[in-house]
C-alpha cells in the first residue's frame, strides 16, 4: 500500500497554505491528521501531485472560549477535544460522541475539521455539529466567512468548504445544562456507526422543554430528526413519551443499504436507538 | 562445574508445567527481529503484481510498455514471458483417483479464474517504483461468465474452467456401514421415521479469511551454490520440497528458510503463485527479489477457509438416544484445489460424530471449484465445520425432545470408563473424561443460576433475552500417523525430526523440524528439554526453519508441533542420555549398569560419585578419554511418526444475551474447561486458548469474505471484514481437567487449534437458545445483528449477506488509477 509519489509543503499559516492551494489547484490535496486521506492515498483511490499539510499552523489548533459559545481549531485532534473541560462543560454531546470515536490511535491523530471537511455520512461529528447549531469558519483567499451547520453539509462527501477555502475552526454555541448522549450501534468498537444518534435536551421541571436529535448515516448527510424534535417538546422523559416521539425519526431518511444492514433495518434501528438515546440524554 | 548445572535431583525445579513467560517474545514484540520484509540484500529488486479485476475472464492481449518506460523498472513480465521457469502450484491431496483438478500456473497467461489472480510482475528498484508502474500495465480482458455461488457451481450452471468441463472436482465418502465400523445410516433413519425423531438442518459455514498479522512476503537468492528462498510461511520443508518438484531444481540447489512469521493460522499453509513468481524473477534476472504483498492483496489472494454447506440428517430414538447421523457437504474449492485443498472437508470426516455413540454414520463431501479465491486450511481445517454441525444438531435434538442441552449429550457420550473406544468413524479415542470436564464448567459458568435468570427473562417477556450455548467438543490433531495419510492419498508422511547437540559448553542446541511462527515454541521445548537432560532452561537453544538448519522436518499446522515435533524432541534427548552413559561410566570407572541418570546428573548407585551431563559433553568435545569405539559425538536424531491421532476435548459453555428490539448481541460470561492432557507451559496454553475463542467467536458473530454478483471481494479491507479487538471480547474464565494421552510420552494433546474448534458452536446456540422461544432454530453465521433481528421478526435464518462495502474513503474526484482490484467502487477501504 504505497502511495503515488507525491510533492508536500507544511506552511506555517493559513494564508500561505491557501497561496499554496491557489496556486497548485486541483492537483492539490490539504491533509490534517490524514486518517482518511491516507488510506484514500495508499490505496490509489486518488492521487494527488501536492499535499499540503495543515500540522504546523499553530493557530489551528485548542479549543477556546468566546462569550456564548465555544471555538473549536480544525486541526484539534480528537482526543484533545474528547477530553477538554470547555467542551464537557458546554457542548458534552461532542464529548460523547468522540469517545467513540474510531480507536485511540486514530482518535490521536484524526482532527476535528478534518472529521467535518470529510463529511462522510458515517462520520460521528457530523450529526452533533448540526443539532449544536455550529458555525464553520471558512477561510479563502477573499477573507472568512461563517456557514451554519444546516447549510455546510452538502452531500456524501461534500461540504461548503471551496476547492480553495481552508476550514479553520468551528463555534459551537454553547448548551451548558443540556442533557447530552451519543448512540451509538455498531457491530464492532472500531467501526463507523451502522446507525448513530446524538441527542441534546433541555430538561425543565421534569418534562423536556426542548430537544435537538440529530441521525448519523441516515442519508447522504448527517439530518436533524425535526420531526422527533417537536414530539418531544412538552413531554415526560418516560419511556413511553420517548417511544412515540422517537418513531417519526424515519422521517425524511434516505439510509444506505451495505454489509452491515439494509436500508430498512437501518430504520428501525433509528427508532431504537433515537429512543435510547433521549432517554440518556434526558436522565443524565 | 557450577553447583547450579549439578542440579541435585530434589532440588531441581522442573520445567514442564512451568509458566515460563516466552523467550521469544521480547524480539517478537519488539519487532527487533527478521521477518521476511525486513530482509535486504545487495542489489535486490523489487517486485509488485498485476493482478485480474475479474473473477473469470479471457486475457486477450497485456500491454507491458509503459510500465516497461517507468522510472527505475528493470522488466515486466507475464506467464508468456516466463513460461515453463514458473513450474506450478501443486495440489498434494487428490482427495480421490478421478478428482479434477484444474492445472494451476502461478501466473496464466490466457485466461484468470478468480479476482486477483495475478497476470503480470513488474520488478523494480524499489518497491515504491513497482507499484508505480504496475498501474501502468494495460491489460485488456475478455469477460466470462463466473461460477460463484456454491449451490449453483455444484450443479454445473456456470463452469469455472470451462475446458473441464464440470465443477464437481471429488465426491469423497465415508460410510460405516461400508467400512465396517458400525450400521447403515439410511437404516437407522428409515427407523426413526417410524418410531423415533429424524431432524434435518442445512448450514452454511461461511467463507472466511486467516487474517494473520504478518501479510505474506518472499525474498529469492538465486546468487549461492544454493538458491535461497526466505519466506513468511509455516512450511518451509513441504515449500523446499515443492520448489523442487514443479521447478526442476534439484532439492539439494535448494534452501528454503522461513525466518520470524507473523502469525498463520493455516493461511501461511501454502505453496503461493507469489512465491514461485518470486522464484522464477530473481533466476531469470539473476538477482535477488523481494515481494511483500499489501494488506488488500492478502485478503484478496492469500487462500481463504471454510466455505461450506452442510446438509445434515440426525437419527435418533423418541428418548434422544442418537441412532445414526448422515453428512452431506458442498465444499467450495475456489479457482484451483490448493495445497491442500480438497483434503480440508476430509479432515472433518472422522469428526462429525464426534464423543457421541453414534451406531451408524455416513459423511459424503463435493468439492467444488468455483470462481473465487482458491481455500484451504484455517485453523481447524474441517474439524471446526464438523463440530458446528454436530453441536448444533445436539441442541436441536435436546429441544426436540425437551430436555437440558447438556442432559442430551451426556446421554449419549462416551463415559470416561469405556476409553479406549472406537468410534464408529473407525477412530480409537485414546483417553478422555467428558463427565469431569462438563462439570467442572458448569460451575464455572453458574449453569444453573444463569438458567434461572433466563427463565425470568422470558416469563417477564424482558426486551434482552438471555441464552446459554454448549459445546462439548473433540477433535483429532497431532497430524498424523504416516500410514494414516497413506490411506487417505496426501502426499508425503506426518513424521517429525528432531535433533538434539550437545555443546562442548554444556549449552544445548535442539532443531526442530517444526516452524513455529508465534506458537511459543521455542519456549516449551526449552522446558521439555531442560527437564529431560536435566539442563537449564536457558541452556537450550530451539533452532528451526532453515532447511540448512533444520533438514529434515514437515512443519507445523494441525496441532502438531508438540504431539509429534515435542516427542521427536523426547526421543532424541533420550538418545544423548543412552550415548552419554557408556563415556560416563567410563570416566566415573563404574558399570554402565550402575548408572542412573537423574536430574542431569549420571550417578553411581550407592556411592555419591557422578558427573552431570554438561561436564560428559565437555569430555566429549575433547575426546581425550573415551572408551574404544565410542564415537566422540553426543548429538542425536530422531524422527517420531505417530501411532494414532490425540483427541483434546473440552466443555465449552457461552451465556449471551440478545436485544431483540435490535438484534444486538452481547456475551455475558464465556467459559471452558478443556482436557488437553499433560500441559508444557501453561501460560502458553491459556494464549492458545483465548486466542482460538476469539477466533471461533470471530466465525459465530463478525467474519464474513463476501463477493459480490461480479465476484469481486466485497469485504476486502478491515473496515469490512470484521476481525474483533480486545474491545470485542471479553475476559474468558478457562480450567482443564487432565486426562493424559496415551500415545506419546509427554501425555500431551495438541491445543492449538481447540478453542477455535470448540467456541463457534457454543456462541451460535447461545443465540439460537435466547430465542427459541420465539419459534427461532438457527440463525446464520455470522450472526450480525440484522440476522438476529429478522429471525426474531420472522423473516428465517437469514440468507446471504449483501450490499456494498460502507464507502468510507471516496476518491474525490481523483486523477485517476488503473482499473485495480480492490480499487472498484464496490470495494470496501483498507488501511
Ligand atoms: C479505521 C478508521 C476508523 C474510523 N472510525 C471512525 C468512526 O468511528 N467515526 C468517525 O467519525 N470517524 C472515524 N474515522 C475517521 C476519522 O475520524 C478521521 O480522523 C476523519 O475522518 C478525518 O480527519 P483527519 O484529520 O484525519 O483528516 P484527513 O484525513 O487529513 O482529511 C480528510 C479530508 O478532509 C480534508 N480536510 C482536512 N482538514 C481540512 C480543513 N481544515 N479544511 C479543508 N479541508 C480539510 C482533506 O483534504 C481530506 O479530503 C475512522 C478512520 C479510520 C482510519
Amino acid at each position: 500500500m504505497i502511495p503515488a509519489a507525491f510533492d508536500y509543503v507544511a506552511p506555517a499559516s493559513v494564508e500561505d497554505a491557501l497561496a499554496a492551494l491557489a496556486e497548485h489547484g486541483d492537483d492539490a490535496k490539504i491533509i490534517a491528521g490524514g486518517q482518511s486521506l491516507l488510506p484514500v492515498l495508499r490505496m490509489r483511490l486518488n492521487a494527488p501531485e501536492m499535499i499540503i499539510d495543515l500540522g504546523r499552523i499553530e493557530s489551528l489548533r485548542g479549543v477556546r472560549d468566546d462569550g456564548d459559545a465555544i471555538v473549536i481549531g480544525a486541526m484539534t485532534p480528537h482526543a484533545v477535544v474528547g477530553s477538554d473541560p470547555l467542551v464537557a462543560e458546554h457542548a458534552s454531546l461532542i464529548t460523547k460522541a468522540v469517545e467513540h470515536l474510531a480507536d485511540a490511535q486514530i482518535r490521536h491523530r484524526g482532527t476535528f475539521g478534518g472529521a467535518l471537511a470529510h463529511a462522510d455520512p458515517a462520520g460521528d461529528l457530523g450529526a452533533p455539529a448540526l443539532v449544536l447549531g455550529a458555525e464553520f469558519v471558512i477561510q479563502g483567499a477573499g477573507g472568512t466567512r461563517r456557514v451554519a451547520a444546516d447549510d455546510f453539509f452538502v452531500d456524501l462527501f461534500e461540504t461548503a468548504i471551496g476547492e480553495d477555502e481552508i476550514l479553520t475552526e468551528v463555534r459551537i454555541p454553547k448548551h451548558t445544562g443540556w442533557g447530552a448522549h451519543y448512540e451509538k450501534f455498531v457491530r464492532v468498537a472500531h467501526q463507523w456507526p451502522i446507525v448513530a444518534v446524538a441527542a441534546t435536551v433541555r430538561v425543565d421541571g421534569g418534562a423536556i422543554a426542548e430537544a435537538r436529535v440529530g441521525l448519523t448515516n441516515m442519508g447522504s448527510t448527517p439530518l436533524r430528526a425535526r420531526g422527533v424534535e417537536e414530539a418531544l417538546v412538552g413531554q415526560p422523559a418516560t419511556e413511553d413519551a420517548v417511544r412515540a416521539a422517537a418513531a417519526r425519526s424515519t422521517e425524511g431518511t434516505n439510509p444506505p443499504s451495505d454489509l452491515n444492514g439494509d436500508a430498512d433495518y437501518r430504520r428501525h434501528l433509528a427508532t431504537v436507538v433515537t429512543r435510547r438515546a433521549v432517554l440518556a440524554a434526558a436522565g443524565g | 562445574m557450577t553447583a547450579t548445572q549439578e542440579r541435585p535431583a530434589d532440588a531441581v525445579e522442573k520445567e514442564i508445567g512451568r509458566d515460563r513467560r516466552r523467550k521469544e517474545d521480547q524480539r517478537l514484540i519488539t519487532g527487533r527481529t527478521r521477518w521476511t520484509d525486513n530482509i535486504t540484500l545487495p542489489g535486490m529488486l523489487h517486485l509488485a503484481m498485476v493482478r485480474s479485476p475479474f473473477a473469470h475472464a479471457k486475457i486477450v492481449s497485456i500491454d507491458t510498455s509503459a510500465a516497461k518506460q517507468s522510472t527505475n523498472v528493470v522488466d515486466v513480465l507475464t506467464g508468456a514471458d516466463l513460461g515453463e521457469s514458473l513450474g506450478v502450484n501443486i495440489n498434494a491431496w487428490p482427495i480421490t483417483p478421478d478428482q479434477v483438478t484444474p492445472n494451476h500456473s502461478p501466473m496464466p497467461s490466457d485466461r484468470v479464474a478468480f479476482a486477483g489472480e495475478i497476470v503480470a510482475v513488474v520488478v523494480a528498484r524499489t518497491a515504491a517504483e513497482a507499484r508505480d508502474a504496475a498501474e501502468l500495465v494495460d491489460v485488456e480482458y475478455d469477460e466470462l461468465p463466473a461460477a460463484l455461488d456454491l449451490k449453483r457451481s455444484a450443479a454445473d450452471e456456470v463452469l469455472a474452467h470451462p475446458d473441464l468441463g464440470t465443477n464437481k472436482s471429488a465426491y469423497w465418502v465415508f460410510d460405516s456401514g461400508e467400512a465396517g465400523t458400525g450400521g447403515s445410516v439410511e437404516d437407522a433413519i428409515a427407523k426413526a421415521r417410524t418410531d423415533g425423531i429424524v431432524l434435518e438442518r442445512e448450514y452454511r459455514q461461511q467463507r472466511l479469511i486467516p487474517a494473520f498479522m504478518e501479510p505474506r512476503s518472499t525474498v529469492v537468492d538465486p546468487t549461492g551454490e544454493q538458491i535461497t528462498m526466505w519466506s513468511a510461511t509455516q512450511i518451509p520443508h513441504i515449500l523446499r520440497f515443492a520448489l523442487a518438484a514443479t521447478t526442476g531444481v534439484p532439492e539439494s540447489k535448494i534452501r528454503v528458510i522461513a525466518p520470524d512469521v507473523g502469525g498463520g493460522f493455516g493461511g501461511k499453509l501454502q505453496t503461493t503463485p507469489e512465491e514461485w513468481i518470486t522464484w522464477a524473477v530473481a533466476r531469470r534476472l539473476g538477482k535477488p527479489a523481494k515481494y511483500t504483498e499489501t494488506r488488500s492483496e492478502s485478503l484478496m489472494a492469500g487462500h481463504h477457509g471454510r466455505d461450506q454447506w452442510q446438509r445434515l440428517t440426525l437419527a435418533a430414538e423418541k428418548d434422544g438416544t442418537v441412532t445414526g447421523f448422515k453428512v452431506d457437504l458442498l465444499a467450495d474449492l475456489g479457482a484451483y484445489v490448493s495445497l491442500v485443498g480438497g483434503g480440508v472437508p476430509v479432515l472433518g470426516a472422522f469428526m462429525f460424530n464426534s464423543i457421541y455413540k453414534f451406531p451408524a454414520y455416513r459423511f459424503a463431501v463435493q468439492t467444488v471449484l468455483t470462481n473465487k479465491t482458491w481455500t484451504d486450511a484455517y485453523r481447524g481445517a474441517g474439524r471446526p465445520e464438523a463440530t458446528y454441525a454436530i453441536e448444533r444438531m445436539m441442541d436441536e435434538l435436546a429441544a426436540e425432545v425437551g430436555v437440558d442441552p447438556l442432559e442430551i449429550r451426556e446421554k449419549n457420550w462416551i463415559k470416561h470408563e469405556e476409553f479406549p473406544f472406537t468410534t464408529v468413524a473407525g477412530l480409537e479415542y485414546d483417553s478422555g473424561n467428558y463427565e469431569a470436564a462438563t462439570a467442572r464448567a458448569k460451575e464455572m459458568l453458574g449453569y444453573d443460576e444463569l438458567r434461572a435468570e433466563q427463565r425470568r427473562r422470558r416469563e417477564s417477556g424482558d426486551p434482552v433475552q438471555l441464552g446459554i450455548g454448549v459445546s462439548t467438543f473433540t477433535e483429532m490433531c497431532g497430524l498424523a500417523p504416516s500410514r494414516v495419510l497413506g490411506q487417505l492419498d496426501y502426499g508425503a508422511g506426518g513424521w517429525e525430526h528432531a535433533s538434539v547437540r550437545m555443546l562442548a559448553t554444556g549449552k544445548v542446541e535442539v532443531v526442530t523440524g517444526t516452524s513455529a511462527h508465534g506458537q511459543g515454541h521455542e519456549t516449551a521445548f526449552s522446558q521439555i528439554v531442560a527437564d529431560r537432560l536435566g539442563v537449564a532452561f536457558e541452556d537450550v537453544e530451539v533452532l528451526h526453519g532453515d532447511t540448512q538448519v533444520a533438514p529434515k522436518g514437515m512443519d507445523t499446522y494441525g496441532s502438531r508441533s508438540l504431539v509429534v515435533g515435542g516427542e521427536a524432541m523426547v526421543r532424541a534427548a533420550d538418545k544423548v542420555i543412552e550415548k552419554a552413559k557408556p563415556i560416563a561410566a567410563h570416566l566415573l570407572e563404574a558399570s554402565v549398569d550402575d548408572l542412573e541418570f537423574s536430574g542431569g546428573r549420571f550417578s553411581v548407585r550407592g556411592t555419591d560419585q557422578g558427573m552431570a551431563i554438561g561436564e560428559v559433553a565437555l569430555a566429549t568435545f575433547a575426546a581425550h578419554n573415551l572408551p574404544d569405539g565410542v564415537e566422540a559425538s553426543l548429538d542425536s536424531d530422531a524422527t517420531f511418526d505417530p501411532v494414532a491421532f490425540n483427541f483434546p476435548h473440552g466443555t465449552h459453555l457461552c451465556a449471551m444475551e440478545v436485544d431483540t428490539e435490535t438484534g444486538a448481541l452481547k456475551m455475558r460470561k464465556y467459559v471452558c474447561c478443556d482436557d488437553i492432557g499433560n500441559i508444557i507451559n501453561p501460560l502458553i496454553v491459556s494464549g492458545q486458548v483465548h486466542g482460538g475463542l476469539v477466533q471461533g467467536i470471530a466465525q459465530a458473530l463478525w467474519e464474513e469474505a463476501v463477493y459480490d454478483d461480479s465476484g469481486t471481494l466485497v469485504s476486502g479491507s478491515f473496515v469490512d471484514y470484521l476481525l474483533p479487538t480486545a474491545a470485542d471480547t471479553i475476559s474468558f474464565e478457562i480450567d482443564h481437567t487432565t486426562s493424559p494421552c496415551t500415545t506419546n510420552t509427554l501425555g500431551t494433546k495438541g491445543v492449538g487449534e481447540a478453542g477455535t474448534i470448540a467456541s463457534t458452536p457454543a456462541v451460535v446456540n447461545a443465540v439460537v437458545d435466547a430465542v427459541r422461544h420465539l419459534g427461532i432454530n438457527d440463525i446464520q453465521m455470522p450472526c450480525t445483528p440484522e440476522r438476529v433481528w429478522r429471525a426474531i421478526n420472522g423473516a428465517g435464518a437469514g440468507g446471504s449477506t449483501e450490499g456494498a462495502a460502507m464507502p468510507h474513503f471516496e476518491s474525490g474526484g481523483a486523477t485517476g488509477n488503473q482499473e485495480q482490484p480492490g480499487t472498484s467502487s464496490t470495494e470496501g477501504a483498507g488501511s
